[in-house]
């Protein structure tokens, strides 16, 4: 069984809401994202997206922006090393699932199914690829399928009828995005966002998560009645962009960890 | 040819719409409007009008005997889009599109731009229709074209310089993307070439066709048949669709697009997409793209802010797959070059974008005899390039007196 379908059974069960932080992969560098996901998860993250950093992130802000653009020239990540993090985190006993969130072009190059099979033998449960509506991801999906690996599709408030054709094709859970524009913090969401996310609920069997802006204890506390997951992106990013300072420095990593732990702790409540 | 782009905007395997869910309604909408408007008369005939009667269309097909002399082989027509309205073929697109948001309700237009050409276009056309407009301009490109940010201020446009990224052209159009996906309530975006997701290829072919439906009709007439050769410089490909297209069937005419090999495309400053790029997506559609083993997008570098750009239209990688057009580099050097001779022989100022299809020209026509007959689109006039050029010719600027 994909181990996302397991957490969210698991979740339900104890009536609580999956926490899913996403952190972008090689930022710092890739060891200090291997500590990273370990101290998410003892700070309770249930699930974690790792965020493979690209040239052209249309559907990201700043913040995440420019994590990609430090990972991509100081270290020059590729989509291989983000996935072999999986397999380094687990290594590290990391149990929760992994999401790789990638846009297209990466993979397209990589070649769908050697990509398939490398994400499939490291351990990641689910895939996130936010440039690839469903008219286009006809053979991405089929691969998926036939690795296990979910394909997690993005719904936004104004995908109006398109909502039960995404939903009816979503593995693992179906990804509401919470307001019109790109990640990134922010006090609003979109104002019809209640009926959006009921209309969700609505159209699939999945569990539904939020995402897109979400930063605080009260913007979980917010969605944990309405959702099964919680997303939290930028203000992670922004977390260890602060950080890094301490992360950098052998002496004083373990208060640059603490302090992303921390963060993502309170956000659970 | 078959008839492309099919219904989900694919030319052969290329274009389709890879972008976030959050701008997938949009699209449609717009796709839908277009589809709709595009056989409504009245919304032909304002177009029309404002081509002919803003515009300054139909604009000539002017024989350069002089250049034509000069090289000593065929015959060089060039299609005069530097006569029109803000001395670009780019107005043709904004013209069009400007309308078609008119129509569609919306108050607010967006645009990006790389040398400024299609910003100033899209200010004029936002001007003249009383919409409320915004253009993205890489801040680098905002240092090499100071004149024309400050014309579309004077317009009555907002310039957004673009921090991101390589802040060129590139950039500048993935955050138009962004803002338009916050504002997609009351902001059409005026995309300005046969770049990024269905329907903005298609739909701007359309708009740009006119210069080779009117270069088709000239031809004949002054020649009384069709050209052996139509020439034309490709960044994102608006000015060489529009004149190719109306001769994609006559399989006489040889399509020759012209890309800027910048210092050369053995070199790693260059924007020539056709020649050292691969498939991939980018910015909306599948086509060629400059970019690494890994699939990140590569800088591009070009004397020419509008050639600048690290990706094709879809519909010219179908042109090159199926065979039906060929792409070739010109370096900055010899962009330059081209630009001097144009203007010592006929006394015209190209861009130094169309400086790359004359460059191009310079080395075809004395290959050819006298009765073949080369059509070059020259899609701008230099004026806004006359500071730079300046600088590449290393001529001293001195205090007027």
């Amino acid at each position: 069984m994909n181990l996302i379908d397991t957490a969210f059974a698991r979740l339900k069960v104890e009536g609580k809401t999956a926490l899913i932080p996403f952190l972008t992969m090689g930022d710092p560098d890739l060891a200090t994202s291997v500590a990273i996901i370990k101290t998410l998860e003892e700070s309770g993250a249930d699930m974690i997206e790792l965020g493979v950093p690209y040239s052209d992130p249309l559907a990201d802000g700043p913040v995440i922006q420019r994590a990609s653009e430090r990972a991509l020239l100081n270290n020059r990540i590729t989509l291989r090393d983000c996935i072999e993090v999986a397999e380094q985190a687990r290594e590290a006993g990391v149990k929760i699932p992994f999401i790789l969130f990638t846009y297209y072009n990466p993979i397209f190059q990589f070649g769908l199914e050697a990509f398939f099979e490398l994400v499939k033998s490291k351990g990641i449960s689910g895939l996130i690829i936010p440039d690839l509506p469903i008219e286009e991801d006809g053979e991405v999906r089929q691969l998926a399928e036939a690795a296990d690996v979910h394909l997690i599709p993005l719904v936004a408030p104004t995908s109006n009828d398109r909502v039960t054709r995404i939903s009816r094709k979503a593995r693992g859970f179906v990804y509401c995005v919470s307001s019109l524009g790109v990640t990134g913090v922010r006090a609003d969401f979109h104002k019809g966002i209640d009926d959006f996310l009921s209309l969700v609920r609505e159209a699939t069997d999945l569990p539904i998560a939020v995402g897109f802006g979400i930063s605080s204890r009260e913007q979980v506390a917010r969605f944990e009645k309405q959702c099964d997951g919680v997303i939290v992106g930028s203000a992670i990013v922004r977390q260890i962009e602060e950080a890094i300072p301490l992360l950098n420095d052998a002496s004083r990593r373990e208060a640059g960890l603490k302090q992303i732990g921390d963060f993502v702790a309170s956000l659970k409540g | 040819m078959t008839q492309v782009p099919d219904q989900n905007g694919r030319f052969g395997k290329f274009g389709g719409r890879y972008v976030p869910e959050t701008l997938m309604n949009a699209l449609l909408e717009l796709e839908e409007a277009y589809l709709h408007y595009s056989k409504d008369q009245a919304f032909k005939d304002e177009i029309h009008y404002l081509l002919h009667k803003y515009s300054g269309r139909p604009t000539s097909l002017y024989y350069a005997e002089r250049l034509s002399a000069h090289l000593g082989g065929a015959k060089i027509y060039l299609k005069r889009e530097d006569l029109n309205h803000t001395g670009a073929h780019k107005i043709n697109n904004t013209i069009g599109q400007g309308v078609l948001a008119k129509r569609m309700g919306k108050s607010k237009i967006i645009a990006e731009t790389g040398a400024g050409q299609h910003g100033v276009a899209s200010a004029t056309i936002a001007a003249l229709l009383g919409l409320e407009c915004k253009v993205f301009m890489g801040e680098e490109d905002m240092k090499r074209q100071q004149l024309n940010v400050f014309r579309m201020q004077l317009l009555g446009s907002e310039v957004v310089p673009v921090l991101s990224g390589t802040r060129t052209l590139k950039d500048a159009c993935n955050e138009t993307l962004r803002y338009w996906v916050s504002h997609v309530d009351d902001t059409y975006y005026i995309l300005g070439s046969v770049t990024g997701p269905h329907p903005y290829p298609m739909m701007v072919r359309d708009f740009q066709r006119i210069i080779g439906d009117e270069a088709r009709k000239q031809i004949i007439t002054e020649e009384g048949r069709l050209p052996d050769y139509v020439v034309a410089a490709v960044g994102g490909g608006s000015n060489a669709m529009g004149i190719f297209y109306p001769f994609v069937n006559d399989d006489s005419v040889k399509l020759l697009g012209v890309e800027a090999a910048g210092r050369g495309v053995d070199t790693t400053q260059h924007a020539a997409t056709m020649t050292k790029g691969r498939h991939g997506i980018f910015q909306g559609s599948m086509s060629y793209v400059l970019q690494d083993e890994h699939g990140q997008v590569q800088p591009a570098h070009s004397i020419s802010a509008g050639l600048d750009y690290p990706g094709i239209g879809p519909e010219h990688a179908y042109l090159k797959d199926s065979g039906r057009a060929e792409y070739v580099p010109v370096t900055d050097a010899e962009a330059l070059e081209a630009l001097q001779l144009l203007s010592r022989t006929e006394g015209i100022i190209p861009a130094l974008e169309s400086a790359h299809a004359i460059a191009q020209t310079i080395k075809l026509a004395p290959t050819l005899d006298k009765d073949k007959v080369i059509v070059v689109s020259l899609s701008g006039r230099g004026d806004k390039d006359v500071e730079a050029i300046m600088g590449y010719l290393g001529v001293e600027k001195h205090e007027s007196h």
